[in-house]
């Protein structure tokens, strides 16, 4: 993997920000995007932007064949068995959303049980909460350990006959920790419990099978994996899925309709209502064939790397703490120092010439299990450097000085 | 001192530092060596609270002008807190309702300012200029003034 020929590949890490080079570390919140993603995007509606599916022109033609080319590629990336498996959304958020309104409608009644984590997103919280309040289910939280790592005494002690979903993630957002959900799997299904994994942190690492993991359902974004923002993913077995109602209702997902009844449309399009965003969808297709390209055995081996010696030096600084030590991770690092506010730190930070991000980082209940109230995270890619971990540590040498 | 005069002396002093180092060790000065407000007022009541950092401020109308209390759990925001309150503190309601805090943008700390940001500053603002309003209104409305 040539690096600086890697960091070519992306336009915006080359951009100078108040006169002087800039360290992108907040690869969590969302990835750069590379040329050929852009440029392939551009193509499209330079040269073959049509309404899709219905058309019976030329235009229509070569846009409908793009668009589902591109769906043909995600769900051999993932390795769906089939392409009604493969759903397109705006994004993990609304993929969530989604399962939470058409399973709950389908499928959660007055006191059954949903399973969370105290490690997750707010994204995979609260659309649950929301349907438990109005199907009358009841949210059962998983605890974590203090290095970080989800309980799974817990998470076993929570199964019984009324949980009817678990929604856990593969990768904390915050932490970087990578959940055994292949376990965490099998101990589902050995209760006959579906569970959604939310991949939105570990697609930018891995890559992910869905029938090997047998998962019920996997979301992830598009824009974390270094696709356009706009476009997620949600793979559901076919099974749920055909059982599930609607989401949202309009144009594309509807078979026939008349106002004495309509019916709708078949997989996967029941779930794709009004147009899509066809030229993201095509992002992100394209943007897998350039992780492909590279190889992510290449870029999870060399992110392990930059984890280690980013992990090495932050701990040589002293009064600074990591949150989230258990081993398995991604090359995420969140941190405190003693005595300084994280947006102390992160201001201070971005003035130097680097981007972290602070703060709960959407995870309230993570923050109050851990006992602090924010933190500063490093999220590092296949495009980031050693050097640039070492200007960080100086960086927050600096901020040291400055602030205690 | 007049606000007007106040807010001059502000960007007189900000206008001599060269770099944001500058800015900010200056900044960070005033959010450690000043007194916030004692602990026993940061209560639920009088925070404004952004996500990425807290903001208290306590407002009291004595005889035509207004008194100020305010702190923030973290420096930087603490330090800026500080110097808004050099100008707005023991200003009449009508001042502070004119007021449009522009001179801030010639500080140097728009990017603390802004509303996205959510370190509470803005909603500080927004608070102040309410408080203004209502003790303005009062006034307008009664023998508010004893």
């Amino acid at each position: 993997m040539n690096i600086s020929k890697i960091r070519q590949d992306f336009p915006i890490l080359n951009k100078k920000v108040r006169g002087k080079s800039y360290v992108y570390f907040d690869n969590g919140a969302t990835s750069q995007t590379p040329k050929s993603v852009i440029d392939r995007m551009s193509y499209y509606y330079e040269n073959e932007n049509a309404n899709v599916h219905r058309g019976v022109h030329y235009l229509s033609q070569i846009a409908t064949d793009a668009m589902e080319a591109a769906r043909e590629r995600i769900r051999k990336y993932i390795n769906a068995s089939s392409i009604e498996e493969v759903i397109f959304t705006k994004g993990t958020t609304e993929s969530i959303n989604l399962v939470a309104h058409s399973f709950g409608k389908a499928f959660i009644g007055e006191g059954d049980e949903i399973i969370v984590s105290e490690m997750e997103h707010h994204a995979n919280i609260v659309p649950w909460q929301m349907m438990c309040e109005e199907r009358g289910a009841i949210l059962k939280v998983a605890k974590i350990n203090d290095d970080g790592s989800l309980n799974i005494d817990s998470f076993k002690s929570l199964l019984n006959s009324n949980v009817k979903l678990i929604a856990i993630a593969h990768t904390s957002n915050v932490m970087g920790i990578i959940n055994p959900i292949e376990e965490l799997i099998e101990i589902a299904h050995n209760e006959n419990i579906p569970i959604l994994i939310d991949g939105a942190q570990a697609v930018p690492h891995t890559k992910v099978d869905v029938q090997d993991l047998d998962c019920d359902f996997y979301v992830f974004s598009a824009h974390k994996m270094y696709g356009p923002m706009g476009v997620g993913i949600l793979f559901g077995k076919k099974e749920y899925l055909e059982k599930m109602p609607p989401y949202q209702s309009g144009g594309e997902m509807i078979k026939d309709v008349s106002f004495e009844k309509t019916t709708f449309n078949e997989l996967p399009f029941k779930f794709e209502a009004g147009t899509p965003m066809v030229a993201d969808i095509i992002g992100l297709a394209e943007a897998i064939d350039y992780l492909e390209d590279i190889g992510l055995d290449k870029i999870q081996d060399y992110e392990h790397k930059l984890l280690e010696y980013g992990t090495k030096k932050l701990l040589e600084i002293e009064e600074l703490r990591i949150i989230g030590t258990n081993e398995n991770k991604a090359s995420v690092i969140s941190f405190i120092i003693d005595g300084i506010h994280h947006y102390d730190a992160g201001s201070l930070l971005d003035q130097m010439g680097v981007a972290v991000r602070t703060g709960n980082h959407c995870a309230q209940p993570l923050m109050k299990r851990m006992n602090i109230n924010g933190t500063i995270r490093a999220s590092f890619a296949f495009y980031n450097t050693y050097e640039e971990i070492d200007i960080l540590v100086s960086a927050v040498k600096k901020v040291k000085e400055m602030l205690l | 001192m007049t606000i007007t005069e106040q807010k001059q002396e502000l960007v007189e002093e900000f206008e001599m530092f060269d770099d944001w180092m500058d800015r900010y060790n200056y900044i960070i000065e005033m959010g450690k060596d000043l007194d916030g407000m004692p602990e026993e007022l940061k209560t639920k009541q009088y925070l404004i609270s952004g996500c990425q950092s807290q903001v208290w401020l306590t407002a009291k109308y004595n005889d035509g002008i207004i008194n100020f209390q305010a702190d923030s759990d973290a420096i930087i925001t603490k330090g800026i807190v500080q110097l808004l309150l050099k100008v707005v503190e023991g200003r009449t309601p009508k001042e502070l309702v004119e007021e449009d805090f522009s001179f801030l943008d010639k500080i140097g700390l728009k990017e603390h300012l802004s509303p996205t940001r959510s370190n509470g500053l803005t909603s500080m603002i927004k608070q102040i200029k309410l408080y203004a309003l209502v003790f303005k209104t009062k006034e307008e409305q009664s023998d508010y003034k004893n």
